[in-house]
């Protein structure tokens, strides 16, 4: 039994393209790009389509559940997961696995979305933990 | 138009050095342009192109080339797609050569991550302010180890890869770098040594990891008129592809490197296949990246690297693809927290017929160079070079 750290965490770079996602997740609300052209989920959150490069593109609110698509656990210092988390919308995303047993932890497993805070005046970071 | 046969490479140096805590950035680049411009047989004036990438104080070309002392430049790139940069520096100044824009390329890389004592993998690093994905990335403490340990974690749950396989990698690098008396890590290492090694993330050892070391290396690409003049054998570049493999909009896929596109462009210009590459340099950042590559290039088929690089498959000698006869970046040298130029020169050392004598390959007369440069997996720039020895 490995328990997941918890890391104190930098501040998020908020800039005007993406602050509309981290307003979200402040919120407790998870979004994730489309594209309107081709009915597609994205991620990360930006103002063009990475399949069309069109702006037809908008937020829209993700269900927060997934499947640990992979994962690592960092052993340098305190140990902490880092992970590519597969949400059901389809995009692959970056973040981290807490509140677990980091030894438990297996490709495949099912995860839901938790914010955890990070500076003040800075957004929570979208993370997982297993369902 | 192809580049093939367009240019030579004509001078190749590594500096020796693996803590330089006693010389300036710049002043590497300079012995290490020095370096090559004797190899060739060539002196500074010869040279009428410059390439440099990132690791180049200020404005590379510009302060660079002014510390130098380059006046003759008629041409000038810095492309910067990380430890890959120096493979694609090499095509660009050979179309350059084509198009009668240069002659004489010097492409110079150096740096000092160990005399800053910087750690190169296990601390979050970024490359850049405004980069796009990194408010998405950097908050979950983002290292170059742990994205490419993923890499290796998807790839032993898809194909079944093993650390003992993995360590493979590193054990034949061990055996080239016993030979190098530059190397940082000399000592034979055995499969147990690495597993047992301590695990920075998991599935990756400390031995699955390559150094951190200063220093720098400098190449000299010519056109053929020049090459012919000099007293080098003639090292010629007949293949090059390059390209880059992105995060997809959150589609990735872990499991291959942009060497697939890179390589199939270089092999298609070269003419030839991989079963024909006598010696290979493979950027080797970890052991997980010279497996993916070995795969994304050809030599064996998807997933089954593990298989292809066990039982010393990759020691000189021993096994089928001789690669990184130098000992490579996981014994021998990184510099500047870069891989591409070492690989060149390796390349350039065993198509000479230079590289020592316990690892030189007996037939060298067709060679591969090949680098990632970013993060394995999710967004990278790809090199792959082929040579003929002439």
């Amino acid at each position: 039994m490995t328990p997941a750290s918890n890391r104190k965490l930098m501040a998020i770079q908020v800039d005007p393209t993406n602050k509309p996602y981290f307003d979200a997740a402040s919120e407790g609300r998870l979004l994730i790009g489309l594209c309107k052209d081709t009915n597609k989920h994205f991620f990360y959150p930006r103002g063009c389509s990475p399949f069309t490069l069109s702006p037809n593109v908008e937020l829209v609110e993700a269900r927060g559940t997934g499947t640990i698509y992979s994962f690592t656990v960092m052993r340098t210092k305190e140990p902490f997961s880092v992970a590519y988390v597969e949400l059901d919308e389809g995009p692959r995303v970056f973040t981290n696995i807490v509140d677990c047993d980091l030894d438990a932890l297996r490709i495949g497993q099912k995860v839901k979305v938790v914010f955890k805070p990070t500076q003040e005046g800075s957004p929570p970071a979208t993370m997982f933990t297993p369902v | 138009m192809s580049i093939k046969g367009k240019g030579y490479i004509v001078g190749a140096y590594e500096h020796p050095t693996r803590l330089a805590s006693d010389k300036s950035v710049s002043q590497l680049h300079a012995e290490v342009a020095w370096g090559a411009l004797q190899d060739a047989g060539l002196s500074k004036d010869d040279i009428d192109g410059y390439i440099c990438a990132g690791d180049a104080p200020g404005l590379g070309p510009l302060n660079i080339a002014d510390y130098l002392g380059l006046t003759n430049l008629r041409f000038l790139d810095s492309t910067d797609v990380g430890g890959s940069s120096y493979l694609l520096h090499v095509a660009h100044a050979i179309q350059a050569i084509a198009l009668g824009r240069a002659s004489c390329v010097l492409i110079t890389l150096a740096g000092r991550p160990a005399s800053e004592a910087m750690a190169t993998g296990t601390a979050p690093r970024t490359w850049g302010v405004n980069v796009p994905d990194d408010p998405f990335e950097m908050v979950y403490g983002r290292t170059v180890a742990n994205a490419y340990a993923m890499v290796a974690m998807r790839h032993m749950y898809e194909f079944g890869t093993t650390s003992e396989q993995l360590a493979w990698i590193k054990v034949a690098a061990s055996h080239h770098a016993q030979h190098n008396p530059h190397a940082k890590l000399r000592k034979v290492v055995t499969v147990e040594d690495v597993v047992n090694s301590p695990m920075i993330s998991d599935p990756l050892h400390r031995l699955d990891c390559c150094v951190i070391t200063d220093g720098g290396g400098a190449l000299i690409v010519a056109s053929p008129e020049i090459a012919k003049s000099l007293k080098r054998p003639l090292v010629k570049v007949i293949g090059a592809g390059e390209a880059t493999k992105n995060q997809a909009g959150g589609y990735i896929d872990l499991t291959y490197s942009g060497a697939r596109f890179s390589g199939a462009r270089a092999f298609e210009e070269a003419g030839v296949k991989p079963s024909d590459i006598k010696y290979a340099s493979i950027y080797d950042s970890f052991t997980i990246t010279v497996l993916c590559q070995l795969e994304d290039l050809g030599f064996c088929e998807k997933g089954k690297g593990g298989a292809f690089v066990s039982d010393g498959n990759l020691i000189s000698g021993v096994g089928k693809l001789p690669f990184n006869t130098d000992g490579g970046g996981l014994c021998n040298n990184h510099p500047a927290n870069r891989g591409g130029i070492t690989k060149v020169i390796e390349a350039v050392r065993q198509a000479r017929g230079e590289a020592h004598p316990a690892v030189q390959v007996k037939d060298h007369s067709l060679v591969l160079a090949h680098g990632t440069g970013g993060l394995l997996g999710t967004r990278h720039g790809s090199a792959t070079l082929i040579m003929e020895r002439e």
